[in-house]
This record gives C-alpha cells, sequence and structure tokens, in this order.
C-alpha cells in the first residue's frame, strides 16, 4: 500500500460534530460477530472493533440521519449512555471509520 | 464479557488466516515450520485457489497471511495475488526474497493492499545462513535493496529468534531501519523440522528474560504476531491479546487444503477439515469437531493454580505438543522453570509426537537432468509463517479507551 493511503484515510477526528452528518467510511468494511462488528479500514488496514450491537446500528445508521444525534436516538441508545457512545463515535471519526457527508 | 473473552469462543470468521500456498521451497531451513521443500502433487489448483478466495470474501476475511513453502515459486502466485486483492482480500506474503527483483518490486510498489514479509533469521550472514542456507542472507537483503529502491513503503523483516541470534536484537532493528523496513521478531517453534533442532536453537531460559526486556523496551515499534506471551509472566504483559487464538481467531489452510488450527500444528491431531470437501472452508470453521472443542473455555489444568496464568495462558499449544508435555500443563518454555521440569520428567515411555506432513527434500532428485545434487551442510527454507497465535498486537490497551471500541495500536495486518 502506499503512503498517501495512510495520509488521506487519517480523517478529520479533530472536528467531530454531531450535530452534523456522517456516514460510515467507503473504505470501511463492517463484519457482523457476537459481541457486535469487526471493522475492517481498507485505506489504513487497521482493524478495531465495536463492542456493543448498539453501537453497531448506530454507525450504519448514520447515512440515514440528518445528525449523530438523531443515529444515537433511532438505535435506542438509552439517554445516561450517550455520552458514552458520542465519545466512541469520536474515536471513529478520528479513525476515519466514519466521516462527515455532505 | 472483555472483547478477549468473546475471541476465546471464536470469531464468525478468523481474524488471522495463513495460507500455505506450496510445500515446494528453494531452501531448506533447518526449523521450517511446514517441513516444506518438495510440492505436493494434490496441492490446490489455480481455480481452486480463487474459489477460496471468493469464500474468503464472502465471510469478510479482510486480509490473509500468505506462505509456504516459499509461495512466489508457484508459477500463478502473482495472479493469485492480484485476484485476491481484486476481491477484497487482502495479503501479505512472506517469501524468502528469491522472487523479489528490481521489476518485481517496482511492481509491487505499485500494488494497494499488499505487505511483504522477508525471513531473516541472523542479523549476519553467518548466524542466518546457518539455519537458512547458503546465499539466503544475501537473498533477503538484495531483496529488502530492491523493495526500497523501488520506494515499496514498510515491508516487515520477520526473524524467528533463537539461541543464536538473541544477542542480535538491535543489529535487525538497524537493518530494519536501513531499508525503511518494520521488525518482527516471532517465537521458534518446535514444529515442522523445528523439532529436529529444538533443543540446539531455541533461545536459553536467560535469554528468553533477554528477549522480554528488550520488548518491553521497544515493544511499541516491532511486531511480534502476539507470539510472545508465554514471557508475560516475568512481569508487565506485553502489548498484544495474550491468547492462544488457534481455531479461534486463527488457523491455516495448506497447500493441498487441509484446515488446521493454526500455523504451527500441521498434525493429524490438529486437522479440522478440508477446503475442497462440500461446505467448504466456511463450513470447517464454523462447525469442525475440533474448532468447537477448542473454542470450549479453557480450564489450566496443571497451570490453572498459578498465579501467572492469567497472564501466559499456560503458554503454546503447538510447543507442548512438539515437545510431548501435556496440553494442559506448562509451556516448555514456561518462566518459571516448570516446563523444563515437566520436559526432565518425559521418560522413554513419552510419545513424542511427530507429523506425518513431510516435503522435505531428503534426497536427491534431479537424476534425470544429470546435473550432481549440490551438497548442502544444512538444509535451507521456508518463510517462517506469517502470524502466530494472535494477531492483535495492542488490543490490550484498547480495553479501557471507552468500553466500545477495541483499537489495536498496529495495523493488524502488519502483525
Amino acid at each position: 500500500m502506499s503512503t498517501k493511503d495512510v495520509a488521506a484515510a487519517a480523517g478529520p477526528g479533530v472536528d467531530f460534530d454531531p450535530g452534523t452528518a456522517y456516514r460510515c467510511s467507503t473504505q470501511v468494511s463492517l463484519r457482523p460477530e457476537p459481541f457486535g462488528a469487526l471493522v475492517y479500514h481498507f485505506g489504513t488496514r487497521k482493524l478495531s472493533f465495536l463492542k456493543t450491537p448498539q453501537l453497531v446500528e448506530v454507525v450504519k445508521g448514520l447515512e440515514h440521519h440528518p445528525d449523530v444525534h438523531a443515529a444515537v436516538e433511532a438505535a435506542g441508545v438509552a439517554e445516561a449512555e450517550r455520552p458514552a457512545y458520542l465519545r466512541a463515535l469520536a474515536g471513529l471519526a478520528a479513525s476515519g471509520t466514519i466521516e462527515p457527508r455532505s | 464479557m472483555k472483547l478477549v473473552d468473546h475471541f476465546q469462543y471464536g470469531l464468525n470468521a478468523p481474524i488471522c488466516l495463513t495460507w500455505e500456498l506450496t510445500y515446494a521451497c528453494n531452501l531448506a531451513c533447518v526449523h521450517c515450520l511446514s517441513s516444506s521443500g518438495r510440492r505436493d502433487p494434490r496441492e490446490l489448483s489455480t481455480e481452486e485457489a480463487k474459489a477460496v478466495i471468493d469464500e474468503l470474501q464472502r465471510m469478510q476475511v479482510f486480509y490473509i497471511n500468505i506462505g509456504g513453502g516459499e509461495p512466489t515459486v508457484r508459477p500463478d502466485f502473482w495472479e493469485l495475488l492480484d485476484y485476491s486483492i481484486a476481491h477484497n482480500v487482502g495479503v501479505k506474503f512472506s517469501t524468502n526474497g528469491i522472487k523479489i527483483d528490481k521489476a518485481r518490486a517496482a511492481q509491487l510498489a505499485k500494488t494497494d493492499y499488499v505487505d511483504i514479509q522477508i525471513s531473516l533469521d541472523g542479523a549476519t550472514a553467518e548466524v542466518n545462513d546457518y539455519v537458512r542456507g547458503p546465499g539466503s542472507f544475501d537473498t533477503a537483503i538484495r531483496a529488502l535493496e530492491n523493495l526500497a529502491e523501488a520506494g515499496f513503503a514498510q515491508p516487515k523483516i520477520s526473524v524467528v529468534m533463537t539461541r543464536q541470534n538473541v544477542d542480535q536484537l538491535d543489529e535487525f532493528k538497524a537493518i530494519a531501519d536501513k531499508y525503511g523496513a518494520q521488525l518482527r521478531i516471532t517465537r521458534m517453534r518446535p514444529s515442522g523440522r523445528g523439532a529436529d533442532v529444538w533443543d540446539e536453537l531455541h533461545p536459553l531460559p536467560s535469554q528468553q528474560k533477554q528477549m522480554y526486556d528488550w520488548l518491553v523496551d521497544r515493544g511499541d515499534q516491532v511486531l511480534t504476531g502476539d507470539s510472545f506471551f508465554h514471557l508475560s509472566a516475568f512481569g508487565e504483559a506485553l502489548p498484544g491479546l495474550n491468547l492462544c487464538g488457534a481455531g479461534r481467531v486463527v488457523c491455516l489452510i495448506d497447500p493441498v487444503g487441509d484446515v488446521y488450527a493454526c500455523p504451527f500444528a500441521i498434525h493429524e491431531n490438529f486437522l479440522a477439515g478440508n477446503v475442497r470437501s462440500e461446505g467448504g472452508f466456511q463450513q470447517v470453521w464454523e462447525s469442525s469437531e475440533l474448532f468447537t472443542e477448542l473454542r470450549q473455555p479453557q480450564t489450566g489444568g496443571a497451570c490453572a493454580s498459578c498465579m501467572h496464568y492469567d497472564s501466559c495462558q499456560g503458554g503454546c499449544m503447538a510447543a507442548k505438543f512438539f515437545t510431548g508435555l501435556p496440553l494442559d500443563g506448562p509451556d516448555p518454555e514456561c518462566v518459571r522453570g516448570f516446563g523444563e521440569q515437566a520436559l526432565a520428567a518425559r521418560d522413554m515411555d513419552t510419545l513424542i509426537p511427530k507429523s506425518d506432513v513431510d516435503h522435505s527434500r531428503s534426497a536427491p532428485r534431479n537424476s534425470r537432468s544429470g546435473k550432481a545434487p549440490v551438497p548442502l551442510t544444512l538444509s535451507i527454507a521456508r518463510p517462517d509463517r506469517a502470524c502466530e497465535t494472535s494477531p492483535l498486537a495492542g488490543m490490550g490497551a484498547s480495553e479501557t479507551d471507552s468500553g466500545l471500541l477495541g483499537i489495536p495500536r498496529v495495523p493488524v495486518a502488519g502483525s
């Protein structure tokens, strides 16, 4: 793999804004697993894990919602757990797993 | 449940799949884990291999570790490489470098999703060629030069740690730095021909500590295939999953399509099935008797009462098996010395299992060519295999992150 792909896939993590629209990166595949999903990024070749089925639902649902908050709500994430989910999503944005959608 | 516990019970598809494409090899390394040398006439055809790739794509196995034998001596190797990449199955292949000339290096530098691992078992020709055969050091270095010249980003240099090369760790790192490569060190196993030279080659107890200390110091820059988890009992756990992944997240497809629990376990006791059978690889992975059994909770056996069991998990299944030790007891290289005691306690009645799969070129076979066989003092080669036990270097650190994500510190494909 060339280095330019790694750089391009680094993602805009610092700017994560849950008030805007996101989607799962087109370079990412999700593989369902008993605990949630295995995430593979074909650009960075990094493997990571979504450790709850609900987080998988949120990530898959991003593209159908106007902003991240709506996707979290649609997946039925309990109020008390939302800050943790937003932190996780910020991490996914930083790694390029999810990306802003216009 | 922690992620690592889920892994114990198996995943929907392997994370770290090693596929040995051929038993043929131009070298005859004395410690070859698959006793490679001669091609097996039953090896998968190009079409059969492509069908396996199709199946891996369906199962979402995102990348594979290809080895051998020397995989690049298969005439269809480059075709299969391209086919795999085109089907979203990334490839890391292990090679002794024999086919990595300037033209090939330039082509590889232009290919996405391919990673190359050059085997080198000594930082000097003297140490390397002692186990890998005459000329093999120069071949590996030439391949590294060609890759660097072509601009191939960060190939791996893969080193099997032996008694003779432990003192060269810093030199290996310097070679890697020189060629813009990443160093990967793995544990020697008494598998294949490795059983014959284990007593002479495997690191001494003092060297185990030396490797551990070096890894604690430099572990973040060096890949290990997570193969040194038995050393975690020295103290602080090494980065990685610290779990034997055999049949759980790891497996091997051998050149004839046989599926084994791990690359170091080519023996009928660890044979789960064959990709040619009805249901293919997926059925073997999902429902073979052997893999189902390996995914049962482990008891720890004789090690259960040891305070270090949580960190070393009793060590490596293959290392125990091929030294004649019980699978539920200590690893032969147990850092507390229980393995050595167990080895010493073996008696005449102890059966040391030997694999019946052997493709070594033990006899000259070129009688028809009229050429005299080249005498080699040592035999030669096959790239040390791709992924060891668990590929998930860096997983441990992620457990504390958000609780929702697990992000390895390094690309797992490069473990």
